[in-house]
């Protein structure tokens, strides 16, 4: 049987008094083991929403739609409608791992790296050893002896790639996982990444951190306004964008031309009837108030008129 | 003239020592380290925000000799300050205009939100949100709009950008550029981001990296340049 994580038209949305939030609409995509694929845009996007729902971990005026079927590994399961308890006895930890925004406020200061991790092997019932466990991750015994607030950000963040593999999930979620780490940091959590892709491991990998993505990613999926509006190999995505956008975003780089695309993102709940991103387009056209679908290529696009 | 001489600053051992610099107006002035180098802790003097060891800030030419609360308001107005992490920065009850209305109403100056607001592009919906309902970008540009109120002469930008995507960045860094161009301002901007210090300050300061636990993964230690 294949394992594999398949995203079919999700759609996540959120009652508030007087309004509703559109956060993830019409996200269909897939990740299977030995890939990285990256999930990146503006803050607000809904990218975080999206990893959330994948996890059952949205607040409860969330409503779903569409399916998130993980297969291989146990039994197949729909994410979106599993409950909390299959969700963490079977799932969170087991076959998905969730490598956390600041490791080093994520782990228990009064305990060592040790304990925390062998408190994973306890609850997990895993076979291995916290040294064993440990060393996939790069950390020496000795290393996880040591409190948190002994660890470098580095280490920290090496403890808690340990805490998500404790339990052998073949999918490895990471939200936001190099916002404020310094550069041989992110490069050094950048490799880490890549050896657990390399041992087999799917990595989704949360970012708005282009220049990350473009170095560990097997794909990258540009999400804007809650719907994913280019997918394909990183390379192609990032240094040939066919999506206004995702051009817009590289060429804010500091170390390209540094200018914002303008305007800013829509408000999640008032979208405008066709493309979300029309409004700040410089190559808008009439047809653009029709909603534009994503292709159906390797490199797909959402957009009537591709750079 | 922002000038800091000889700082040794820190809270019970020093975390930088014989620091010195100068922020000429209309400067951009980078700071650069890794983490734990004490970029921010540089930072919050020079914002007069932490007493240092010894040393001396002196803020065109007068020396500061009282920090935090009981820093006179006079100097303490002259420098503007942005956090890393907005959220930690804006009082949650307030909507994004009480927030930017603060330094105003603390120093009973006539209003000037709207036209704040629009030097950072935040529309009038966002005005009326609370730090909650907006993105970490959004209230990003609300806090630069605070720092502005009272037109600074100085703005130091402690890790502004590490939340933010490349575009609000890129926006961000042209909405200082612009209010420098205008008033003269100068800038003092410490971010571990060098592609991006490498395109906005007209020099960078690399402060020398600590030694840490993890010896495997620390950079070589650079000296102190100007």
């Amino acid at each position: 049987m294949v394992t594999e994580l398949v995203l079919d038209r999700v759609r996540v949305r959120f009652t508030l008094p007087g309004a509703t939030v559109a956060a993830v609409d019409d996200v269909s995509l897939s990740l299977r083991p030995g890939e990285c694929l990256a999930l990146v845009g503006e803050s607000g996007c809904g990218k975080t929403v999206l990893a959330n729902a994948l996890l059952g971990f949205l607040p409860g005026n969330a409503e779903t739609a569409g399916t998130a079927t993980l297969r291989g590994d146990g039994p197949e399961l729909d994410l979106l409608t599993a409950t909390d308890r299959e969700l963490a006895t079977t799932v969170r930890g087991r076959r998905i791992g969730l490598v956390p925004q600041s490791p080093a406020s994520h782990l228990t200061p009064v305990r060592t790296a040790r304990a925390q991790i062998e408190e994973a092997i306890r609850v997990h019932r895993s076979p291995h050893t916290a040294d064993a466990v440990a060393a996939r991750a790069g950390l020496s015994p000795e290393d996880i002896d040591r409190y948190p607030h002994q660890l470098s950000g580095g280490m920290a963040q090496r403890v808690a790639n340990a805490l998500a593999l404790v339990g052998d999930p073949w999918l490895l979620v990471a939200d936001e996982p190099t916002t404020g780490l310094d550069r041989h940091l992110v490069d050094s959590l950048i490799e880490e990444f890549r050896r657990m892709v390399t041992a087999g491991h799917a990595v989704l990998l949360i970012t708005h951190d282009l220049a990350a993505a473009q170095r560990v990613a097997d794909r990258v999926a540009v999400m804007y306004a809650g719907r994913v509006i280019e997918i394909g190999p990183a390379r192609k995505v990032l240094e040939t964008p066919l999506h206004p956008y995702s051009k817009g975003l590289g060429n804010a780089l500091p170390d390209r031309a540094f200018t914002p695309i303008p305007g800013q993102p829509p408000l999640l709940t008032d979208l405008p009837a066709g493309c979300s991103f029309a409004p700040r387009c410089d190559r808008v056209a009439p047809i653009c108030a029709e909603r534009p679908a994503l292709t159906d290529d390797e490199h797909a696009v959402a957009c009537h008129r591709p750079c | 003239m922002l000038t800091a001489e000889n700082i040794t600053a820190g809270y019970r051992h020093p975390v930088i020592t014989d620091i010195s610099l100068t922020v000429h107006p209309g400067q951009t002035v980078g700071v650069a380290g890794p983490s734990g180098s004490g970029k921010s802790t540089l930072a919050r003097v020079l914002a007069l925000l932490h007493k240092p060891f010894s040393g001396t800030v002196r803020i065109d030419g007068t020396p500061v000799t009282r920090y935090r609360h009981r820093a006179p308001r006079a100097l303490r107005t002259r420098i503007g300050v942005l956090f890393q992490q907005p959220r930690l920065s804006v009082d949650p009850r307030m909507t994004l205009r009480q927030a930017i209305a603060e330094p105003l109403r603390a120093t009973r100056s006539p209003d000037r939100v709207d036209e704040l607001a629009d030097l950072v592009m935040l529309t009038a919906d966002l005005l009326g949100r609370r730090a909650h309902e907006v993105s970490d970008g959004q209230l990003q540009r609300a806090c630069l709009a605070r720092a502005l109120t009272l037109r600074p002469a100085f703005l130091i930008c402690d890790e502004m950008t590490t939340m933010l995507d490349a575009s609000t960045t890129a926006a961000l860094v042209g909405v200082i550029r612009d209010y420098q161009h205008a008033t003269g301002a100068g800038v003092l901007a410490i971010s571990h981001d060098t592609a991006l210090l490498d395109r906005w300050a007209d020099h960078t300061l690399l402060l020398p990296g600590r030694r840490r636990t993890d010896s495997r993964t620390d950079p070589p230690h650079t000296s102190t340049v100007e």
